[in-house]
């Protein structure tokens, strides 16, 4: 077994530089490596650009970067919940590249996977394809997407073990497992870091070889964007 | 009589099959679960990466790891499963998604669709919008005829930034359903109450009307 376990964030995150390319699972406030951004916020490193679908809210997940105006650049698919945002953007602060989700995914998985870049349908005859090139496969239209270069990968998952095995629950997989590998070091935050050897081999989502660093994360906060119930 | 929020999503209702996975968007598409056949065996795809979605959980049962693509808090149906962002979009680019169901800004007769930017005004993103559109065979819009200042959504030409171009199939609107085909909106059924004259003037892009144009059957 290779021993992928550091004792704590700050460990889980030496090496974070001003100016650096990280990606960042979840989708909204769902799988978000909260304990990654609260050191980054704590770090104080700037002119980052980050890879997330979302952008989180004003006072949680991204946002926090945000507030702190760390950010350089954002490449996410969906930016609606965060006022914050809009403001930096509209007013020229912050770069943004939004990109359609499907294809943002594809780019994770292309550079976890080892492919440089590939055709999509989406985005073609719209302003997202200009200045790529497109190309026609089997009559339909496609556009070239290159994959990601990132620097660092920040996810979370449910369950792991110091081999960097990870397991993720419901939704919160999303973006985390594609980035898994994608960047140059990935580091991994769980809910429970189990003995090497309790995770069934059938089960295991990521494979250890895709992850460099993982811990025991804390104080997990969990917010829900949308509550949304029905009556008994 | 002009259909309201749920009278539209009642009638796109009917355009869910037997067997059929689909995909809702956020708004009106979101009400169509409500009014689908109890007799038939659909499954909802969610894009952020649950299929077999359910209804919204009772009180107390909130699970923030469980949510829809509009954030919202759900549950899932017997058979469900979760799966990554990648794999959620390949059943969505592989065409193993048979019906898109969402809103829009504006439609072009030629079944182009703006719906995730006004230029200076509003910039959220496209989310899923453009991969759900450029793959989907049969992508039903669903939407008001017209916007808050009384102008057509449906078009000769799209005037807000495109999410895809000659995708759209069906539009369900608040006055009609139409199919889009040919570079032209067919109306195939009316609102009840709503005259062909009504639709007409609601309408800016290429009108056909042929024959007797029924009341949709709600």
């Amino acid at each position: 077994m290779i021993n992928k376990k550091v004792n704590n964030v700050k460990e889980a995150l030496v090496g974070v530089e001003s100016e650096m390319t990280f990606m960042l699972g979840g989708f909204g406030l769902c799988g978000i490596p909260e304990n990654a951004i609260a050191e980054l916020v704590k770090l104080g490193v700037t002119n980052v650009t980050c890879i997330s679908n979302n952008a989180g809210v004003d006072d949680f997940g991204l946002g926090l970067l945000l507030q702190n105006k760390q950010i350089k650049k954002m490449i996410s698919s969906y930016v609606g919940e965060n006022d914050e945002f809009e403001r930096q953007m509209l007013s020229g602060e912050l770069e943004v590249e939004l990109t359609p989700q499907g294809t943002l995914a594809e780019k994770c998985r292309a550079a976890q996977a080892g492919f440089p870049a590939f055709y999509t349908p989406a985005g073609y005859g719209t302003e997202v394809a200009e200045g790529k090139e497109n190309r026609e496969f089997n009559g339909k239209m496609y556009v070239l997407e290159p994959a990601f270069n990132a620097d660092f990968a920040f996810v979370k998952a449910w369950k792991g073990d110091a081999a960097g095995n990870l397991i993720f629950k419901g939704t919160a997989r999303n973006f985390n497992a594609n980035m898994c590998g994608a960047a140059k070091i990935t580091v991994a935050e769980v809910e429970e870091l189990v003995p090497v050897g309790e995770l069934d081999p059938n089960n295991i989502h990521i494979p250890g070889i895709f992850v460099q660093r993982i811990f025991q994360g804390e104080n997990y906060e969990k917010r829900i964007e949308q509550r949304t119930v029905r009556q008994k | 009589m002009t259909l309201d929020k749920n009278g539209i999503a009642k009638r796109i209702a009917k355009e869910v099959k037997d067997g059929y996975y689909v995909n809702l968007g956020i708004g009106i598409p979101t009400l169509v679960a409500n009014f689908v056949r109890d007799d038939i065996e659909v499954e909802f795809q969610s894009e952020n990466g649950v299929l077999g979605m359910g209804p919204f959980p009772f009180e107390g049962d909130e699970d923030a790891d469980i949510i829809n693509a509009g954030k919202q808090t759900i549950t899932t149906m017997p058979g469900a499963s979760f799966f990554d962002s990648a794999t959620s979009f390949g059943m969505i680019r592989g065409k193993h998604v048979h019906l898109t169901i969402l809103g829009a800004m504006e439609v072009a007769e030629n079944g182009d669709i703006a719906n995730w930017k006004i230029p200076g005004k509003m910039v959220k993103g496209m989310g899923g919008a453009m991969d759900l559109v450029a793959s989907a065979d049969n992508i039903i819009v669903a939407m008001m005829h017209t916007n808050k200042r009384g102008e057509s959504k449906l078009l000769k030409k799209c005037s807000l930034p495109l999410t895809g171009v000659g995708c759209v199939t069906k539009v369900v609107t608040n006055l009609a359903v139409l199919e889009v085909k040919d570079n032209t909106f067919h109306l195939l059924e009316r609102a009840p109450g709503v005259s062909v004259e009504e639709i007409q003037k609601a309408t800016e892009g290429t009108l056909v009307v042929n024959g007797e144009i029924p009341e949709m059957i709600l």
